[in-house]
């Protein structure tokens, strides 16, 4: 690669030509076609309502919500951590409640409506979460911060943000590295006053 | 993640069907242990079925007894206000799981069939009797820190994961299926196997029975209960021991009680001998003590879980002081 420069790739166009690539290889060699009844054994056409807009694709069924929505929507503010749903990052809303994109399928989620940290702004306008981690210095390097704010929007709408413990505990499912937590929850608190009054 | 085939059943006698005719199947609800274990490769079902159209969602009152939906979703089972007033145990063991976001997502159903949280089974490069059988058993010799020291055998001391479990002997739940050969009700303490020679069966369902609800009888000792779970950390973790306790008195005597733990044993585990030494006798801590010491008689510590036997007393008579209010 160093000494090739004409073919570097951004990590990203790798990824996706890797994402074709086994993709077609599905469909030469479609697997458990001897299913019983109708399943469908290789990519399939669904279509993803996310952030109020109807995209239509085709995916394999072992496509995660989260990569449907990094690799074939370009919608990369959602995060990819661990991708085991212990670390947060990927948290979008799914009919007004937070869950792991990594840990759902996209066939999965035909019905519903998603939101990522992209949907969140109005007109412009930051939500008032994001406008808080900003004025609290709520992150350093960012990898986890679209997960925290997505799921600190769905905690303000719980009414989990009572105390700085209960934000804590109903924060827990989204993990810092540079151990933001303090600024985090001070985020959360100051954010969860603007929404109410 | 090896591909597959995906199917969204329409109706549970579909769902059966799918799942029972292929050999390789597999139900998907919230997926969130599912998934992880087809990423590792520790399982690789060839057909996917999602059973997340069927109408199993409802929790409902009966004539005595409250019925969860085998698809309602772990929080709003742990928020409700009734199971959190006549069976806090449940709510307390259900909100003490994982992350609000997986709670969202996992069904009842499904979390008591996630599989074990053992690296050895988890890992597809390791040996592990439960997900190959016959290959051996590293945690004998292994690393055991989170192994357990009740119900386990020459060829599996895995720990049963699920916090929902314990509370569900604590309560008396009866698991309610549909299968092949049709409905059946299965109390919740024949529901879990031990592994014995057959460490690769956590439970007595067959293949292609799904759980269409469990349900929760109404009873004074279910409505005084409480969980408590320690943890490496102080939330979003497995149980290192935990505590289902469920209690009725009559003045300072003990009419019936249940005690359940987790963390410790190969599955949610009853201690019979436990509640034998307090029914009939007044709390106090000498009482308390005689149970913690009945409850781990039969304890096998491994080189690195033996602090387990000690922190499971201490668990179980923290637990008993609190409910029954001893000083």
């Amino acid at each position: 690669m160093a000494d090739s420069p004409k073919h570097e790739h951004k990590r990203r166009t790798v990824l996706k030509a890797g994402g074709t690539a086994i993709a077609g290889l599905a469909t030469v060699h479609p697997v458990a076609s001897a299913a019983p009844d109708r399943v469908e054994a290789t990519a399939v056409p669904i279509v993803l309502r996310v952030n109020g807009k109807r995209h239509a694709l085709t995916v394999e069924p072992r496509v995660t919500l989260l990569d449907a929505l990094r690799e074939r929507l370009d919608l990369t503010g959602t995060k990819k951590g661990c991708d085991r749903g212990e670390c947060g990052a990927c948290t979008v809303l799914v009919d007004g409640r937070r869950i792991k994109s990594c840990l759902t399928l996209a066939v999965m989620r035909q019905d519903a409506a998603i939101t990522t940290v992209e949907g969140l702004a109005r007109d412009g306008e930051l939500h008032p979460v994001q406008a808080a981690f900003i004025r609290h210095d709520a992150f350093q390097c960012g990898g986890c911060t679209s997960g925290q704010i997505m799921s600190a929007v769905a905690l303000i709408d719980e009414g989990h943000a009572g105390s700085d413990d209960e934000v804590r505990e109903w924060m827990s499912g989204n993990l810092c590295r540079c151990a933001c937590y303090p600024n985090i929850v001070t985020a959360v608190r100051d954010a969860a006053k603007e929404t109410r009054s | 993640m090896r591909n597959f085939a995906y199917a969204r059943a329409e109706n549970p006698a579909h769902a059966v069907r799918l799942v029972a005719e292929h050999p390789e199947a597999a139900f998907i609800s919230g997926g969130t242990d599912l998934l992880n274990l087809m990423k590792e490769g520790a399982q690789k079902p060839g057909l996917v079925v999602d059973v997340n159209g069927l109408a199993l969602t409802d929790i409902v009152q009966g004539n005595g007894f409250l019925r969860l939906g085998g698809l309602a979703r772990m929080g709003e089972v742990g928020a409700h206000p009734v199971v959190r007033d006549r069976f806090p145990v449940v709510a307390q063991a259900l909100l003490a799981s994982a992350s609000p976001q997986v709670r969202n997502m996992a069904a009842v159903g499904g979390n008591l069939l996630q599989r074990t949280r053992c690296g050895y089974f988890r890992d597809a490069g390791s040996n592990c009797n439960k997900r190959v059988p016959g290959s051996g058993c590293p945690a004998l010799d292994g690393e055991n820190r989170g192994h357990a020291v009740l119900g386990g055998s020459d060829q599996c001391i895995a720990v049963s994961p699920s916090d929902l479990a314990v509370s569900l002997l604590a309560v008396d739940a009866v698991i309610l299926t549909t299968g092949p050969r049709g409905d059946r009700r299965i109390p919740f303490g024949e529901f879990q196997v031990v592994p014995g020679s057959t460490p690769h069966r956590d439970h007595v369902l067959a293949h292609g029975e799904l759980i269409t609800g469990i349900e929760l009888p109404f009873s004074p000792v279910a409505a005084r209960s409480g969980y408590l779970k320690l943890r490496d950390r102080a939330t979003f973790e497995f149980a290192v021991v935990s505590v289902a306790a469920a209690l009725d008195l009559r003045g300072r005597t003990v009419r019936d009680v249940r005690l359940a733990f987790g963390g410790v044993a190969t599955k949610a585990w009853r201690s019979g001998a436990a509640e034998a030494v307090l029914r009939g006798r007044v709390l106090d801590t000498a009482a308390i003590d005689a149970a913690g010491r009945a409850a781990v008689r039969d304890a096998v510590p491994r080189d690195h879980n033996r602090f387990k036997i000690d922190l499971l007393r201490r668990a179980l008579s923290r637990v008993l002081h609190d409910l029954g209010g001893v000083r």
